[in-house]
């Protein structure tokens, strides 16, 4: 990697002070897709600013009717956390599905999602539940915060804080592995929250977004029969050597209805 | 000796190191003063070279030196030659275009190395490469060995118009046409065996090492075959005269014969050394594997088997395009014709067969050995052929091969394609393996299936191969540039432990456990007491190296010679001490034995009176260390039968392997333990192949699709069954262990049993390889 100043945030205030300060500062969470990036010499960040120290930005609170993750929260707290399994079992276990221990013991859900890798899962989870992203300036809502590949509502220098979810009635995530990476090809989150049905689909498309046909005829009757004929258009689906855009768009509809299955 | 000799599963000896961290790997080796090599590398597949700029290099701090191909040429290093020569079928030699060591002129596939920069650091190495200009004019790309040969393909090199190595032929073609023109059916498939990348688990990586003071170079290397290495480096490459080349190949993870061949990177860092007087080390990225290392397989293939109504075979014909990439690796040439075409017989009686092979360049990485060799090409086309053409006739995949396998009472049986099987019992493990899987069963177990949803198939390969590479006359017949023997040196030490120096190479197979148990059950000496000794041409006194699940049959051999010397001077020693003749006397046990009396001498009392030889045979020369080199009458055969059952889920194109039997004939066992890891490894590759691993390159720009662990699919523990593995045993008749080899047969046998079982499942003719889960649903789409 090139040389680069390392600096350790020791809040979230520090930590945007830290990055304005910089020529040309990145900021690290858990660093799974920035270590590498910087180890195959891709990028040439002056700084980077390490958000690890920062105890405001890690735990788990759960309240009556949401779950707040801090943005530093490792994906296998979330995994391993009862109060998670308990009120949203369906990303505690997305949580535990998430690239493999290594990843799961560094990797947070801030990363994950400022990142916004289009196959990464947890896109699927606050988007699929209506969560909502908390910054060091607002508070986004998800169907707000997906824009497109690599790309989310925040803004220079904005930094995630935490995410709260909505506690639903019932979800389920399932995902379809890519062979090699096991990233999602197609992963699908579906929900009946207090708001409605929602079904967030990630890995097919260049971000995270809702099937809308398909949460209507889930509002009427939430059964995998609902959806069965449903066919989502596959225009502006991905396509790679893995899987062409009609397979991801096929593969959409079997996911969501076992994952309608599973969230009975 | 306890339990520890031939045909025990002897914990191995190696895995204290392994699994505690200790082993030591090219990449643990520190030298004093070394520098780092980086190697800047062609972006594009295929254009002419401009210019390599170094000034801008040169200039950055901890930079020592940049070389270009300008300077490999002007040393006269390389080019890296192929080491087997084959004719076309018109006599003419195969066409072998230069393979420089740094690009020279034109770069032919994306990662050729066009330069190297040496660095104080491996920061500055990569800092300097980064600033090295290398300007290329662009030429369109071929990638694909079906379109190598069209008129309008860029042609790679002035030596070989039409991008064509050569147009092998072996057997009877009137004889095969004639068959397939007059028979009751003919069955006809055209596929292609995909190609893959090898992923040892440890990169390669190289250390040059010159000493000024003594002229001596040594080269730390990640090699399968360090003497092979010191070969064709010194007598081919011209980096050192042989005696002041020393190469050394410590602990190596793996190689499925990537190891095998001789690199640039290795070679280059052994010179630079010589021109800097510095040790010059460089360890692979995985990146640089994927691009650099020799991939496997790559072919294309139409092949027609005739029947007769009965389902006996008349004839097969197979006519083939080997892709072997931009330039001729190592042993590159041998692969697609001497380990394919020679197996196309399989375990059968077909009277008339006939291969054509077309050797193509392309602008992909160069294509070599890869676990199997040929040998899985050339299974796959019988077994999906047979398993097709039974299919067309309405006859059950079981019955039609029992109808044609060779009888186990003709053997020796000469093939029509040059070889002759020593033994085999093809119908044992065809019997064993159905015992197995309750063959019976399958259609209950399909319906059961069915009615959850699923389609369930079953498939099954009776593969063989021919390994124990192999007798040096008969290779160099057939064109071989190195003999193929092996050697051994067995040392009982003054003390009465065991050194075994062998020229095998092992680098994952286990041989410091195997080798030790055959020498401690023909010695009669405790195991611990055996050390076996390999990959440093600095002690062993020569060698071949492993591949081709050479070591034990032909390795093994060596080392059984070496100790049948030992004991036969041992024997001269115990008589005088005894006061007996040599022949009053019996080795049992690690002693000479008086027949007709009590009085005995273990081994180790021999050993010490060879050492201090006070009441020693007048003539006779002091000390017990015996040398033996083994050259085998013929290859081994090892065969077996592999069934797959699987499960396809309609909805979304997924395979489960739900069964997988393997009933391998290796001859004798020596470790069972062993044996039975290399099948699974073996198998795991296979799967690999069928279902998942596939290097593709982009056809419009010839780039590496399948760079890195994203998007090539490796198999992976949850991707495979629990195996059901079992051997049955007809002993080699030509080597005094009566063993085979077992370390490819996995890969060789399973993939055409995999592709069987899916279309059984889909009740389809064909499917590409790997059968992946976007192409079964596609299949599924279009039923």
């Amino acid at each position: 990697m090139y040389q680069f100043n390392y600096r350790k945030a020791a809040s979230l205030v520090d930590a945007a002070a830290k990055l304005a300060e910089a020529d040309d500062g990145m900021l690290m969470a858990g660093g799974q897709t920035l270590i590498p990036t910087l180890k195959q010499r891709l990028a040439m960040p002056s700084d980077v600013i390490d958000l690890g120290g920062i105890a405001e930005l890690t735990g788990i609170e759960v309240s009556a009717d949401a779950v707040a993750i801090g943005a530093m929260t490792t994906h296998a707290a979330v995994a391993a956390s009862g109060d998670v399994a308990g009120t949203i079992p369906a990303v505690a276990k997305l949580a535990g599905g998430i690239g493999d221990a290594a990843v799961r013991n560094l990797g947070t859900i801030g990363g994950s999602l400022a990142n916004s890798d289009p196959a990464a899962d947890y896109p699927a989870a606050v988007l699929g539940l209506g969560a909502t992203v908390k910054t060091d300036r607002r508070e986004i809502a998800a169907d707000d915060f997906f824009v497109d590949l690599f790309e989310t509502a925040l803004e220079e220098g904005e930094i995630i804080a935490s995410v709260a979810f909505p506690v639903p009635k019932r979800a389920a995530y399932l995902k379809f592995p890519n062979p090699a990476s096991r990233y999602a090809i197609v992963g699908v989150f579906v929900a009946e929250t207090a708001g409605g049905v929602r079904v967030a689909v990630t890995g097919a498309g260049p971000c995270a977004f809702r099937v809308a046909e398909m949460e209507v005829a889930l509002a009427d009757s939430f059964a995998p029969e609902a959806i069965a004929g449903i066919a989502v258009p596959d225009d502006d689906l991905n396509t790679d050597i893995h899987a062409a855009a009609d397979y991801r768009a096929h593969l959409i509809g079997v996911m969501a209805g076992r994952a309608v299955a599973a969230a009975q | 000796m306890t339990g520890q000799g031939i045909g025990a599963s002897v914990l191995r000896k190696e895995d204290q190191r392994f699994i505690t961290g200790r082993g030591r790997y090219v990449d643990d080796i520190r030298l004093d003063h070394e520098l780092f090599a980086v190697f800047v590398r062609a972006a594009v597949a295929h254009g002419t070279l401009r210019s390599v700029g170094t000034a801008e290099a040169l200039a950055v701090d901890g930079v020592v030196a940049v070389y270009t191909g300008d300077d490999v040429a002007a040393d006269e290093l390389g080019p890296l030659p192929c080491g087997w020569m084959i004719h076309s079928v018109d006599g003419s030699e195969m066409k072998a275009p230069p393979h420089p060591v740094l690009a020279q002129g034109r770069v032919r596939y994306v990662g050729e190395a066009v330069a190297v920069v040496i660095g104080e650091s491996l920061d500055a190495a990569k800092a300097g490469a980064e600033a090295v200009a290398v300007e290329i004019d662009d030429l369109p790309p071929v990638t694909a060995p079906a379109e190598a040969q069209a008129p309008s393909a860029p042609q790679l090199h002035e030596a070989a118009p039409g991008n064509l190595c050569y147009h092998w032929e072996l057997g009877d073609a009137a004889a095969t046409d004639a068959a397939v023109a007059g028979a009751h059916h003919v069955t006809r498939l055209a596929f292609a065996n995909n190609r893959l990348i090898p992923n040892a688990i440890e990169p390669r990586a190289a250390i040059g090492a010159y000493d000024p003071g003594t002229g001596d170079l040594t080269l730390y290397t990640t090699s399968q075959n360090p003497h092979v290495a010191r070969l064709v480096l010194t007598a081919f490459v011209g980096l050192a005269p042989e005696h002041k080349l020393r190469v050394v190949a410590p602990d190596v993870g793996g190689g499925f014969g990537s190891k095998i061949f001789i690199y640039a990177e290795e070679t280059v860092c052994a010179w630079a050394s010589k021109k800097i007087g510095r040790p010059v080390r460089w360890t692979a990225d995985r990146s640089e594997s994927f691009l650099n290392d020799a991939h496997g397989r790559d072919h294309v293939t139409e092949a027609e088997l005739a029947l007769c109504a009965d389902g006996k075979f008349l004839g097969l014909r197979v006519r083939t395009t080997a892709n072997l990439g931009a330039y001729l690796s190592t042993f590159a040439s041998s692969v697609p014709t001497y380990l394919y075409g020679t197996l196309l017989a399989g375990q059968y009686t077909t009277p008339a067969i006939h291969v054509a092979v077309d050797a193509v360049f392309t602008n992909t990485a160069p294509v070599d050995a890869y676990r199997g060799a040929g040998r899985p090409e050339a299974t796959y086309v019988v077994e999906r052929l047979v398993e097709a053409a039974a299919r067309d006739l309405g006859l059950d995949p079981v019955d039609i091969r029992r109808r044609n396998f060779i009888p186990p009472d003709a053997f020796p049986y000469e093939t029509p394609v040059a070889l002759v099987y020593d033994t085999g019992n093809y119908q044992a493990s065809l019997d064993k393996a159905l015992e197995m899987v309750d063959y019976a069963g399958f259609p209950a177990r399909s319906a059961e299936a069915e009615a959850r949803g699923r389609k369930r198939g079953i498939g099954f390969s009776c593969y063989i191969e021919a390994c124990g590479l192999a007798p040096s006359k008969l290779a160099g017949q057939l064109g071989a540039g190195v003999g193929l023997f092996e050697s051994a040196q067995v040392r009982m030490n003054p003390t009465g432990s065991v050194t075994v120096f062998t020229g095998a190479h092992s680098h994952g197979q286990g041989h410091e456990t195997t080798f030790a148990q055959v020498v401690a059950d023909k010695l009669g000496v405790a195991y611990d007491d055996v050390e076996v000794v390999h990959g440093d041409t600095g002690n062993v006194q020569y060698g071949l190296g492993t591949y081709g699940s050479r070591s034990l049959a032909v390795g093994g051999s060596a080392i059984v010679q070496a100790t049948d010397k030992i004991i036969a001077k041992g024997r001269k020693i115990a008589a005088h001490k005894l006061g007996v003749g040599e022949d009053e006397l019996a080795f049992e046990d690690g002693s000479y034995k008086v027949i007709a009396g009590n009085e005995f001498m273990t081994i180790q009392e021999v050993a010490f009176t060879a050492y201090v030889p006070f009441e020693y045979p007048d003539g006779l020369e002091p000390g017990l260390d015996e040398q033996a080199f083994y050259d085998p009458a013929n290859f081994t055969y090892p065969a077996g039968t592999h069934i797959c059952e699987v499960e396809i889920d309609p909805d979304t194109g997924v395979t489960e392997i739900v069964g997988f039997t393997a009933v391998d004939d290796f001859g004798r066992i020596i470790n069972p333990m062993i044996v039975e890891g290399q099948v699974h490894g073996g198998v795991a590759q296979g799967i690999g192949q069928a279902l998942l691993e596939h290097g593709v390159y982009e056809h419009e720009t010839g780039q590496l699709v399948t760079g890195s662990y994203m998007d090539y699919a490796m198999p992976r523990a949850d991707d495979l069954p629990d195996y059901a593995v079992d051997l049955t045993e007809t002993p080699c008749t030509h080597n005094p262990l009566g063993v085979k080899g077992c370390g490819e047969a996995g890969a060789i046998g399973s993939p055409a049993a995999f592709i069987n079982a899916v279309t059984d499942a889909l009740g389809v003719r064909d499917i590409a390889m790997p059968a992946t889960a976007q192409r079964i649903w596609n299949i599924v789409q279009n039923q």
